[in-house]
């Protein structure tokens, strides 16, 4: 049985392939609660004006509690569609995907977007801050559609908001913050209503590499923490920052390995893919 | 989302965007607006016709017999203007054996009167209401003289050459006078000022202080009915409701009986109250009432349209907006309500205003023309209402398409 502790240590396993396999092909059976994120065969094709492009052609994942991984791939490999289907902002045309132990592939519209509220967290490469409202009231805003109290809410998210340094720019606007800033309240709306999953879209794909690593800082530490945190990304450099790393290509895993593993291949490839 | 909070973040929306919103608000402002003063008008005129005008003319628990009915302000065709014209005259014959037939406790008057000029010696003549009266009619009209007195029995009885004027008529003839024991002449012939009445108002700027009243008896009666021994009216005061209605059911037998009327022939006299003298006027407020509504409703669905419009302008703008809260978790019917609250407020604000600037136009209106002012409170709540109303109709198909708006593709937006 992996532990937190074990999971920081980088060589320690993640869960071995044999396991991960294992919860992957009990087709139509619930996960144990240990994972969080189980697909199995999720397929997706869209219709471009006559054209079906087949975005996932059997995406199989297994993602433990605690665990922190990137998933990379070429513009074009599906990744895009994959975290809107981790998401719940997307459902699959085949195949399952199971959430925290809840089927959400077959869900409705409302219940997905419970399903996002309670259980995901976003984080977006543009922040996707209300421009008008202040960090506070962005931060706040998840708690407004989960039916928290207004004092408690505040309190909530003035916590969030302290937790990712920025506790003196409560009330400031976007406008007024840096970049680095506003991804840091937007984590902090990410957070503030305890999801199961961190998900983050290229988080720092508009940020200078300072900047960058500040962000990567917050989400190591997010992770020792043990917060469960997915970043999606397509430099091999951020993606070394994440524990595990997950490459897709043409709509299907092409590799899945752990951080050590998938360095020492880049430096020796030159190439993720 | 609890409505407080999107009422304060519809609220927040429209301040940013203070000019849009209100030229978004004008159609639903001006609408309310007309609606609120045309009702005004409208209340205030049927309050005037009700509690003065007719009041006045006719007065409370009093009928008048007459030929035919004084107020015809109604739908009276040729045909009955035909029929009325065959009608026999009332006549001072007819007085007493009415009087007789009253039950106790009734006051009566009679009169007749037309439009007469008056001349004095300290101005050019004037147009007056002259009237020549006998029984109690200053008792009945409740007129009280503020200087001077009222006939004596002798001057009744012998038809004296006296009179009282009105205010107004007071003020014309002898400006900077004092009328009293003072001349005016009607006919060639002379009066003397004994008294002068109270004021009794007027209505739409018609002054009913403009008058002059003679004993039945004195000769000016002659100018006033071209033939003799006719009288236009006589009138009958109860003390309530169901002696004048006995009073009333008295004089008809009596009168019929007089007119030599069949059973089932229709009376050849009226008997006109101050309610059936308002009946024209019930029918006509209902006309007024529908086109006060009907009117601004038009504004109204102009307003909505262009709520309409500028919502979806919203939506469209909002999209990024709307796919950022549908991924942190908001349902559809939260994006939905979300746009409904605003657009119900931002048209509930514009009917707000038109509210207040109807009633600042009824009372412009009152102020500068004779027509009163009344607001009603019912059409301060259908403005409201009607405010509320224009802005859920008109918010649902942009609040629809938001709320349906794919979070993905939102979220794209740029």
């Amino acid at each position: 049985m992996t532990t937190t502790t074990d999971l920081t240590a980088g060589d320690a396993p993640l869960g071995t392939t044999a396991e991960r396999r294992a919860v992957v092909s009990e087709t139509g059976a619930a996960p144990t609660g240990e994972w969080v994120i189980v697909t199995r065969g999720i397929k997706r094709s869209y219709d471009m004006g006559g054209e079906i492009v087949r975005a996932l052609r059997g995406v199989d994942l297994a993602v433990r509690r605690n665990e922190y991984v990137a998933i990379m791939g070429p513009s074009g490999s599906g990744k895009s569609t994959l975290m809107n289907m981790i998401g719940c902002l997307d459902t699959p045309n085949e195949g399952e995907y199971w959430l925290n132990g809840q089927l959400v592939s077959q869900m409705s519209d409302d219940a997905l977007a419970h399903v996002r509220n309670k259980e995901i967290g976003f984080v977006f490469q543009t922040f996707n801050l209300l421009p008008r409202a202040s960090a506070l009231h962005n931060v706040e805003l998840p708690l407004v559609y989960a039916g928290v109290p207004a004092a408690e809410r505040r309190a909530r998210a003035t916590e969030a908001l302290t937790r990712v340094q920025l506790g003196d720019r409560v009330h400031h606007k976007p406008n007024e913050l840096s970049g680095g800033q506003r991804q840091r309240v937007a984590i902090a709306r990410a957070l503030v209503n305890r999801p199961s999953i961190l998900l983050a879209d290229e988080p720092t794909g508009n940020l200078d590499s300072t900047t960058s690593e500040e962000i990567m800082r917050v989400f190591a530490e997010l992770a020792s923490q043990g917060q469960t945190v997915i970043m999606v990304t397509h430099e091999p450099d951020i993606a070394q920052n994440a524990r595990r790393v997950v490459v897709l290509r043409d709509g299907v895993v092409s590799s899945d390995e752990r951080q050590d593993a998938f360095s020492t291949r880049l430096r020796q490839q030159g190439s993720a893919h | 989302m609890p409505l407080f909070d999107a009422i304060r973040l519809a609220l927040d929306t429209i301040r940013v965007q203070k000019l849009k919103s209100v030229f978004t608000l004008l159609g639903v402002t001006i609408g309310v607006m007309f609606l609120i003063a045309v009702v005004s008008i409208v209340e205030g005129m049927g309050r005037y016709m009700e509690e003065d005008l007719v009041g006045k003319i006719i007065g409370i628990n009093t009928f008048e017999l007459r030929r035919r009915p004084n107020i015809n302000i109604g739908d009276v065709d040729e045909a009955v203007w035909l029929s009325y014209s065959r009608r026999p005259r009332i006549m001072e014959s007819d007085v007493q054996p009415v009087v007789d037939a009253l039950p106790e406790g009734v006051r009566w008057a009679m009169y007749s009167e037309d439009n007469l000029r008056v001349e004095s010696r300290y101005s050019r003549p004037r147009n007056a209401r002259v009237l020549a009266v006998d029984g109690d009619y200053f008792g009945l009209k409740k007129m009280a003289v503020t200087r001077g007195r009222v006939f004596t029995t002798q001057e009744v009885v012998l038809g004296g050459n006296v009179i009282v004027v009105g205010q107004e008529l007071q003020r014309r003839l002898f400006p900077g006078v004092d009328p009293i024991g003072r001349e005016l002449r009607m006919g060639g012939l002379p009066y003397t000022v004994i008294g002068i009445a109270e004021p009794q108002g007027s209505a739409f700027g018609i002054s009913f202080d403009n008058f002059a009243i003679a004993p039945f008896k004195a000769p000016v009666h002659r100018l006033l009915n071209r033939r003799p021994h006719v009288i236009d009216a006589i009138a009958v005061q109860a003390p309530d409701p169901t002696v004048l209605a006995d009073a009333q059911e008295h004089t008809r037998a009596l009168m019929r009986a007089r007119h030599r009327l069949h059973p089932g022939q229709d009376d050849n006299f009226s008997l006109e109250t101050s309610e059936s003298a308002l009946e024209f006027w019930t029918r006509i407020k209902r006309y007024l009432v529908l086109a006060g509504v009907a009117l601004p409703a038009l504004g109204l669905v102009v307003g909505a349209i262009v709520i309409m419009n500028i919502m979806l302008v919203a939506v469209a703008e909002r999209t990024r907006e709307i796919g950022v809260r549908k991924a942190l978790g908001a349902r559809r019917r939260d994006v939905m309500s979300q746009f409904l609250i605003e657009s119900a407020t931002l048209s509930t604000l514009g009917a707000a205003l038109g509210i207040l600037l109807g009633i600042g136009l009824a009372e412009a209106i009152a102020a500068v023309t004779p027509l009163p002012a009344s607001v009603a409170p019912w059409s301060i709540a259908v403005g409201v209402l009607l405010g509320a109303g224009v802005g859920i109709v008109s918010g649902i198909y942009p609040a629809s398409r938001a709320s349906l708006l794919d979070p993905i593709a939102a979220l794209r937006q740029e």
